[in-house]
């Protein structure tokens, strides 16, 4: 089923995206080999040159896999009236086995691309560039990833017949089904929620100690990454859990999808946005802090971390807020008090 | 001060065109001062200036500027020195046509992101200074040879450089201008700018306000 | 942070005014690119309007349709059938219908005969459809004569047209009674072409399939929103055969967008020499150009989308009705119901907005790279 306007779209951005950090990677070598900053050797300059191109392709990579990341669910979700048994995204991302690797791809592909736009960002601001090798590794690290992206959209795509039963979100999210989602939405309401508010909890609270106290040398700034790290499983996991009940004020409908829908008034995205970018913001202060020990990067990297920690910080406490707000407002009594 | 030492710069470099433009120049220029360039075309006195002014780095040797090597910076860093430390005035003006004078008095800042109002009344008082006011909104192609030279020069100091670079900076211009010209360029100097020019008009290497006097030939300095 | 505002500010200024002291070239641009959103938008509005027309078609019709086949082929429904289904747990109303297909040479298309369940229609008159009436020029008290397959001429009385609103599955409808149609077809007596069945549970109408097929071994249920879903997916793949046939404007448009892109005046190089040779740094310059983009982008996102809006909803969709509709020789004469849709608000802007971007990137990092000293040089 590839001849959808919006599938073609979401193969085309993924696509491209393969092709142009595909054919940049033989240049990405070449700095790799040859980069010598002290020389003023035309060679030199055209390599310094090329990495304006390379983080503009990067980040153009990073904003049209945020826009496709949107647009995948959003289709899936659409399309769900063509299967038979599927009335949400879930149930289009399960007509075969390569849906949610896909989704999970295109998540790591996001937060892949925006840990090397930091370090890219950080390395630029060094006079010396001390991590130009590093970002030209990691950038042909994230040409199989954006390819293994694109080679999971094709065969999923290719993969969907409307004659296949599927099963709807019911049946994927509840405590009954196998699996990592089973897992999920079976997980006991209390520990789901000791989980989610103690991962949120202590991710605002590594980030605030460090937005207060920037200075190297100091682990709270690791902590801060990892918890940010933390948090993406855990919220999943609590939004899945006991979060989508709250809001769609229902003991059994377990789903991370149809809260993005009109009826549930997009509260989804008020939620994922800040949670995306929370989480990105935050691993990235952690990121940073492996870097604070190179002479050059040892005045730079605390007050980017400390920006970034300001971002990752509100937009955590934002969603904490929010979910809080959300399930206060339910009518669903899902603890008893 | 401005230190250089045995600068070399290639162009074409590893090609059969190979060129090397400047071949070993080691120099020392003062602060405050107005130093002149100069020596036949081909001589190397452009390419000197433009490494002096970050524009280019050079394939080989150090410049230091008040201390500071700058000399194997990558461009991104050189632009910023370049910003903070020069102001250039070209033998074409080099004017972008289309803008007003205050436009393009105002470019140099901004990636500087500064207020717009802060900016324009900065632009509008160099104007000023150089008896441009009544012209601000004028589109620079409509200026004469002698306006458009001094929107040149209140563009070179917008962002309030130390260093003043001029390539032959009277080239397009008649015996008046060119000397109304240098009597700015004494003004600066008396301010305590530097001043860094090429020329081969006797009328610039000769007048007054003409500090020292820097000859080269063929990539070499051949009198200092 | 107000720093990197005053910044962008300042880059769109310049932007701005450089656009417009190239006026003409990036006028040109701009209207490729707004025909290319306008193609493309008006395509997406169009079969979304007719998705919409048919499901809300579709949503009066009954759940289940029960065909016989015989040999693989669609047969006649014998005689006796409703009694064997018997009382089925959840169905509501079970039907018998008559109904067939008629080729009229005179204006060479083909019309749905069809005994309506709900009304009688009293014998040598008919309620037409109103393509068809508007096709041979009829009016409530005309006559109209049909020659049948057996050769025999029938001539009936027009007693309405039916109303224009869901013109989509009426256009090509004619309405009679159940003798005339026998008469008409020579349809023989106590036979009928399927049977129909309302479900009122949505839950339930698999089950009710299950058994329908479990008592009748040789029928065939054919459930609504099977039918809905092959619907929708045949506009989808029509929207999509579509835009791939477009691919190929989408393609010769981002090799306009990349000829224009690198293809930079005299003029314009020699700017970005000058602003780089003043302090504006290569990314300075990339940024420049990034706004320039948004602008050019936004405007034809703009104008392309409106002016397909107007195309679809205002003047019917005129140039791509054909295409799209295929229908039959009939054109239904329908208007579509505007409707943004997010998702294809999306899909629009992922097919025009990425590659353009991803066409000019490299052109503009090659300007932006423009030697500091090229202007001491020349």
């Amino acid at each position: 089923m590839l001849f959808q306007p919006a599938i073609i779209a979401l193969l085309l951005a993924a696509g491209l995206g393969v092709a142009a950090l595909g054919g940049a990677a033989p240049f990405a070598w070449q700095i790799l080999r040859r980069w010598n900053l002290a020389s003023g050797s035309e060679g030199q300059l055209t390599m310094e040159r090329r990495t304006y191109l390379f983080s503009s392709l990067v980040a153009l990579v990073l904003g049209v896999q945020l826009a496709a990341l949107l647009l995948f669910v959003f289709n899936a979700d659409r399309m769900s009236e063509m299967f038979v048994g599927a009335m949400c995204a879930v149930g289009t991302l399960q007509v075969n086995a390569w849906g949610f690797p896909a989704l999970v791809a295109q998540i790591a592909v996001f937060f892949a691309a925006s840990q090397w736009l930091l370090i890219n960002h950080l390395d630029n601001q060094a006079r010396d560039y001390p991590l130009v090798r590093l970002k030209y590794a990691l950038l042909l690290l994230l040409v199989p990833l954006l390819a293994l992206s694109f080679g999971l959209q094709l065969a999923y795509f290719k993969g969907l017949r409307a004659d296949v039963i599927t099963s709807c979100c019911g049946s994927l999210f509840s405590g009954e089904s196998r699996g990592i989602s089973g897992e999920m939405a079976g997980a006991d309401p209390r520990l789901a929620m000791g989980l989610y508010f103690g991962s949120l909890g202590l991710a605002v609270a590594a980030l605030g100690s460090y937005v207060l106290r920037p200075a190297p040398g100091r682990g709270n700034g690791l902590l801060a990454g990892l918890a940010s790290g933390l948090v993406f499983p855990a919220a999943l996991t609590g939004i899945i859990s006991f979060l989508s009940l709250y809001i769609y004020e229902h003991p059994h409908h377990h789903c991370p999808f149809c809260i993005l829908k009109p009826e549930y008034g997009y509260r989804g995205y008020a939620l994922y946005l800040p949670l995306f970018l929370g989480c990105a913001a935050g691993l990235g202060v952690g990121v940073l802090q492996l870097f604070r020990r190179r002479p050059s990067l040892a005045a730079l990297v605390p007050p980017l971390a400390q920006r970034l920690a300001w971002v990752a910080l509100l937009a955590l406490v934002l969603f904490l807020g929010l979910s809080a707000g959300m399930v206060w407002q339910s009518n669903l009594i899902l603890l008893e008090h | 001060m401005i230190e250089i030492a045995d600068l070399h710069k290639a162009f074409n470099q590893g090609q059969h065109n190979e060129y090397w433009a400047i071949q070993g120049v080691s120099l020392s220029l003062a602060r405050g001062q107005v130093t002149a360039f100069m020596g036949p075309s081909g001589s190397g006195k452009t390419t000197l200036l433009s490494l002096i002014g970050c524009l280019a780095r050079p394939t080989s040797g150090r410049i230091r500027l008040d201390g500071e090597d700058i000399s194997g910076l990558p461009e991104r860093f050189l632009t910023e020195l370049r910003r903070r430390h020069f102001g250039f005035v070209f033998q074409q003006f080099n004017l972008i046509k289309g803008l007003s004078a205050r436009d393009n008095v105002m470019l140099p800042a901004y990636p500087l992101g500064l207020p717009h109002r802060q900016l324009t009344e900065r632009a509008d008082a160099l104007l000023a200074q150089f008896r441009l006011g009544h012209r601000a909104d004028a589109r620079v192609e409509w200026l004469s040879g002698g306006e458009q030279q001094r929107v040149a020069i209140a563009r070179a100091l917008i962002n309030d450089p130390p260093i003043l670079v001029a390539d032959e900076p009277t080239a397009n211009l008649d015996t008046a201008l060119s000397r109304e010209f240098l009597a700015i360029l004494g003004e600066l100097s008396g301010a305590g700018r530097t001043v860094l020019l090429t020329s081969h008009d006797p009328l610039v290497l000769d007048s007054p306000q003409v500090e020292r006097r820097v000859a080269l030939r063929d990539g070499r300095v051949v009198e200092a | 942070m107000t720093d990197w505002f005053h910044k962008q500010r300042y880059l769109i200024d310049f932007s701005l005014a450089a656009l417009g002291r190239r006026k003409v070239r990036n006028l040109g641009l701009l209207a490729a690119y707004s025909l290319l959103v306008f193609v493309l938008a008006s395509v997406m509005l169009f079969t979304q309007g007719l998705r919409q027309e048919a499901k809300r078609v579709l949503a009066e019709s009954p759940e289940v349709i029960l065909q016989r086949l015989v040999a693989g082929r669609q047969d006649l429904i014998p005689p006796g059938y409703l009694e064997q289904i018997g009382r089925i747990r959840g169905v509501q109303k079970m039907e018998a219908r008559l109904w067939g297909y008629y080729y009229d040479p005179v204006v060479k298309a083909n019309y749905t005969f069809m005994v309506p369940g709900e009304r009688q229609i009293p014998s040598g008159q008919l309620v037409v459809g109103p393509a068809l009436a508007r096709e041979r020029g009829l009016v409530a008290g005309n006559l109209i004569s049909f020659r049948s397959y057996s050769g025999r001429l029938f001539t009936f009385q027009v007693a309405e047209v039916l109303p224009q609103a869901s013109e989509l599955m009426s256009a090509d409808l004619v309405l009679l009674g159940a003798e005339d149609f026998r008469a008409f077809f020579d349809f023989p007596a106590g036979h009928y072409t399927d049977i129909t069945l309302s479900v009122a549970n949505p839950n339930e109408v698999r089950n009710v399939a299950a058994k329908l097929a479990a008592a009748l071994p040789d029928s065939r249920p054919i459930l609504r929103e099977e039918v809905q879903r092959t619907y929708a997916s045949l506009f989808d793949w029509r929207e999509g055969m579509v835009l791939t046939v477009l691919a190929g404007a989408l393609l010769a448009f981002a090799i306009l967008a990349w000829d224009k892109a690198s293809g930079l005046s005299a003029e314009e190089r020699r700017e970005i020499g000058i602003l780089k040779a003043i302090g504006w740094e290569t990314g300075d310059v990339l940024r420049m150009k990034f706004w320039e983009g948004v602008l050019i982008s936004l405007s034809a996102f703009l104008i392309g989308y409106l002016a397909a809006w107007v195309h679809v909803f205002h003047l019917d969709g005129a140039l791509f009705r054909p295409v799209l509709q295929g229908w039959a020789v009939l054109y239904p004469h329908f208007r579509l119901t505007p409707q943004v849709d997010g998702l294809q608000l999306a899909t629009l802007f992922f097919f025009t907005v990425f590659p353009y971007t991803a066409a000019v990137l490299v052109p503009i990092w090659r300007a932006a790279i423009t030697d500091p000293d090229a202007v001491m040089r020349t």
